[in-house]
């Protein structure tokens, strides 16, 4: 088996556009995985510091919206001694095609990984059709 | 006349040169703000992951680390004298036999890094905790890093 490679580091990628956002402090776009298989798209978001009730998710006009808000950490007596990251919520949109059933959509969030199950819409499934010997 | 024939000539007159050291001074503040733009400058990193911040204040260390998808189990901790090591592995499992990826953002791997904390600490006083993939460390300072106040007596 091969060795597991070594986590390399990542800077939190912020946001391309500021502007849009009204509240103050940082935001920044999670990683985040989407696959399908033939059932259903799953998508899989790296939000650390996301408690269950500061995830919002946002679905209309076809345009699914994830937003999470970290409460800070630091108490404010505490001064820096390394700072190697920031902290700020975290927001991503995607396009959704019409082939997802809105209403079953199931959100689950655990040890800061955002997993969303979007299964596809009946006619989306692929159907396997029976060939009947004549 | 003769003014008019060298300036024919793209680049050469003496409008044109501005022009195009204005268009270069444009270029380089738009590198310099593409690099270092954003309400605070970008911080420093040491290159390995996790990422910390180590945060003090007159008893204690706080350490934080993002850490998401990792259990409190699947992370080694360590401390020596000064050295805080942490380590372990962030693993994804797969999803199944079936699936086509449409994006793969997230990484799995192996980390390990060992930091030096400025001060003396107490090593059988550290509190760890995980909460929603962050991981926080209270380290206790040991007692002679903790700052005293000296009286000073006037005769």
């Amino acid at each position: 088996m091969a060795e597991s490679k070594e986590l390399q580091i990542k800077e939190k990628q912020e946001v391309a556009s500021p502007g849009e956002h009204t509240r103050p402090g940082l935001v920044f776009t999670p990683a985040v995985d989407i696959f399908e298989t033939d059932r259903e798209i799953m998508l899989l978001a790296d939000i650390p510091g996301v408690a269950r009730d500061d995830v919002t998710i946002d679905l209309r006009d076809g345009i699914l919206t994830i937003t999470g808000d970290v409460k800070p950490w630091e108490g404010p007596d505490e001064s820096d001694v390394l700072v190697e990251f920031e902290i700020g919520r975290y927001y991503r949109q995607f396009s959704l095609s019409k082939v997802i059933d809105q209403d079953k959509i199931e959100a689950n969030l655990q040890d800061g990984v955002l997993r969303l199950v979007l299964p596809k819409a009946e006619k989306a499934m692929p159907k396997k059709i029976a060939v009947k010997a004549a | 006349m003769l003014a008019r024939r060298m300036f024919d000539l793209p680049g050469m007159g003496w409008k044109n040169a501005f022009a195009e050291m204005e268009r270069m001074r444009r270029e380089m503040d738009r590198l310099s703000y593409a690099l270092f733009s954003g309400p605070q400058s970008r911080p420093i990193s040491s290159g390995v992951f996790p990422a910390l911040n180590i945060t003090e204040d007159k008893d204690n260390y706080y350490v934080r680390a993002e850490l998401p998808g990792m259990k409190a189990d699947e992370i080694n901790l360590q401390v020596e004298a000064r050295n805080l090591g942490i380590s372990g592995e962030r693993k994804i499992h797969s999803e199944g036999e079936n699936v086509k990826y449409h994006r793969r953002e997230r990484e799995a791997g192996k980390f390990a890094r060992v930091i030096e904390l400025p001060g003396e600490i107490d090593a059988d006083n550290v509190d760890a905790h995980m909460v929603n993939g962050v991981l926080s460390l209270t380290i206790h300072k040991s007692e002679a890093a903790k700052p005293k106040q000296i009286i000073i007596k006037t005769v």
